[in-house]
């Protein structure tokens, strides 16, 4: 037995696999669009799916690993996306339409000066500050309400679900001074960096890629700690784990809290990367979007989401221009489907597989030939 | 009593919406015992279970726990972290845990959120660890996902928890429910192997395993919320007021 902080052990074959599927994504992709064999609109939408990965792990921290199924997380996501929001707001300067130094919807309200709360905005690491520290806040209060009311199951779908429906309907108000309901658009610069310019796409590409993969890679290990067992024996069985003697809510608000912070890193790199941020991303339809990823993708797992989030929205991208009507039905369709007959998603289809195939076998004898002797028996 | 008592229960009272679940209740243990509480069903067995392990909050009475220590405003993991452990009637373990990991999950010592992210398996954890796989039996399916253990397996696994999270008061709802005969004999040996080392309230409804476990030991009676009379497992059953709840006899003019 080693002394390892992990409890199971990561084998080095799966370090070497993780390592190459992110060099892949890291430097190979941006490498390959650099040289015009992927396009800069190639580029750009798996920057916006990698984001999108980043808000199912959360949810899938949640729901998967700890039994939470929280209906909030866009809420999370659009909050750190309307931090970044700020700060590229102020990065307009005076190029808007007003030509004024300050956001257009602001000229547009009769506003003289900048709000105060606006100003600060105007420093990088202060949003980035604010992108970590906001959503932490928000997750804290709820959740220390919610964990320690004992609320659970479906009643905390329900709350989460109320929480964000109570915030979307908030930033819809103009007078809350973010943007309303066009909320923030037409971005231009960001550290500097013309924000159109296929470099800076390329740019905000690989910091993803790379946030990414430092979140798997530390979700990884957090999952497989002591802590993790905590957290996936609190959604087995969370009674006995309150007379193991652990508080049980304070372990559900480190996840909760952990998980707002993760959605909201995705929506502060997702903004510049489809250049809006409005209140409509903070809606429950967004987030029950999400929860559909990660069931697609395989719940309980941290590459399933990964998997999910990739694949239901390069769906999506196809489908909405092929059956644009179609797709909330496809959507749906997915879900049922995967609830039904894939209950641990696309990840799990090998196991699936593996465990029928065996099933097949007669233990004792294995059966040579089972295609013909089907056939005979059709005769 | 020679041994000084490590649970001291006293005019305990709890109604939920006016039902009666526990009145008056009066309930000693001594240090080392092991006490058998047996009574019809809606006895309020389980609620004074629920009412130390802090599941529930009486009315009114007090709960003392060693010498000094009052239980009632303390909550349910300040409780089990004193040394009061609860093993649930339907096995309570984490089904997708090793049996291992389910044991060192209940470790005695880190509890805290901090803690948990940075702790190390010590080599007297794993032998702590394989003393009380050793003690419950399961040594051969420590690797095995406590999921896939026999019910009473899981049940055993359940006590073993308890162990290795240091309780000195083990509290056992209907360990014997569900289980086979030979399973059932094996757990009375279990249970009889602790007496001693730890105060144990055992709560069951099979005479035989009762007979198994509290032979020359004290039996509770309880009904209707209180303490109908305490004694051995034969006087008890020959007590005629203990006949009639349990047979529901009216008593002979």
């Amino acid at each position: 037995m080693t002394h390892s902080l992990l409890v199971r052990p990561i084998a080095k074959k799966e370090w070497a696999v993780t390592s190459v599927v992110a060099f892949f994504f890291v430097v190979l992709m941006p490498l390959m669009n650099s040289f015009g064999w992927i396009s800069d609109f190639t580029i750009n939408l798996w920057g916006k799916y990698l984001c999108y990965a980043m808000l199912a792990i959360s949810v899938d921290l949640l729901w998967g690993y700890t039994g939470l199924l929280s209906l909030g997380q866009a809420l999370f996501f659009s909050l750190g996306g309307y931090m970044m929001g700020m700060y590229l707001m102020r990065m307009i300067g005076d190029m808007g339409q007003y030509h004024k130094d300050m956001p257009d919807f602001l000229v547009f309200l009769g506003w003289e000066k900048l709000p105060t709360f606006w100003k600060p905005f105007s420093s990088f690491p202060f949003a980035m500050l604010m992108m970590l520290i906001v959503p932490g806040i928000v997750g804290y209060v709820f959740g220390w309400l919610a964990f320690r009311s004992r609320v659970r199951g479906v009643y905390f779908s329900i709350l989460t679900q109320a929480l964000t429906y109570g915030a979307s309907l908030m930033f819809f108000r103009n007078d809350m001074l973010m943007g309303g309901n066009n909320g923030f658009t037409d971005f231009r610069f960001i550290l500097g960096f013309d924000i159109r310019s296929p470099g800076t796409k390329r740019g905000l590409f690989i910091i993803t890629a790379i946030v990414l993969s430092a979140t798997y890679v530390g979700l990884r290990c957090l999952t497989r700690s002591r802590f993790g067992l905590v957290q996936q024996a609190v959604r087995d069985s969370e009674n006995r784990v309150l007379f193991s003697g652990y508080s049980s809510p304070n372990f559900k608000l480190f996840i909760f809290v952990l998980s707002s912070i993760i959605g909201s890193i995705g929506g502060a790199l997702y903004v510049p990367q489809v250049g809006i941020i409005n209140p409509s991303e903070m809606t429950t339809e967004k987030s029950l979007e999400a929860v559909v990823w990660t069931a697609v993708g395989g719940r309980g797992t941290l590459i399933g989401p990964i998997v999910g989030a990739v694949s239901v929205n390069a769906m999506k991208s196809w489908a909405t221009r092929a059956y644009p009507d179609l797709w909330l039905i496809i959507l749906g369709g997915m879900f049922m489907l995967v609830v039904l007959f894939l209950p641990k998603g696309i990840v799990g289809i090998p196991g699936m597989v593996k465990g029928w195939l065996q099933s097949r076998k007669p233990p004792e004898e294995p059966d040579p030939l089972p295609l013909t002797k089907v056939a005979d028996k059709a005769e | 009593m020679d041994r000084p008592l490590i649970l001291n229960a006293e005019g305990v009272n709890k109604s939920f919406a006016g039902f009666k679940a526990i009145t008056d209740l009066n309930f000693y243990l001594a240090e080392g015992e092991l006490r058998t509480v047996i009574g019809p069903n809606g006895a309020g067995k389980t609620t004074f279970l629920d009412l130390i392990t802090g599941r529930t909050k009486p009315d009114t009475g007090t709960i003392t726990f060693g010498a000094t220590t009052e239980l009632i405003p303390l909550s349910e993991h300040e409780i089990v972290r004193l040394g009061v452990g609860r093993k649930f009637q339907t096995p309570t373990v984490y089904t997708d845990h090793t049996v291992f990991e389910n044991l060192l999950l209940s470790l005695e010592g880190v509890r805290g959120v901090w803690r948990t992210l940075f702790s190390k398996t010590t080599s007297t954890d794993v032998d702590r660890i394989d003393e009380i796989l050793k003690i419950i039996n399961l040594g051969s399916r420590r690797t095995d996902l406590a999921g896939s253990l026999s019910h009473g397996q899981k049940q055993w696994l359940e006590i073993g928890m308890l162990l290795a999270q240091n309780s000195k008061l083990l509290l056992i709802d209907e360990p014997a429910a569900g289980m086979s005969d030979n399973e059932t004999a094996l757990t009375g040996e279990l249970l009889l192997k602790l007496a001693g080392k730890h105060s144990i309230i055992v709560i069951e409804h099979d005479m035989v395993f009762v007979k198994q476990i509290a032979t020359g030991r004290k039996v509770t009676v309880l009904h209707q919320g209180s303490v109908l009379c305490e004694g051995t497992v034969d006087a008890v059953q020959n007590n005629p007021q203990v006949i009639e709840v349990y047979l529901g006899r009216k008593k002979a003019a």
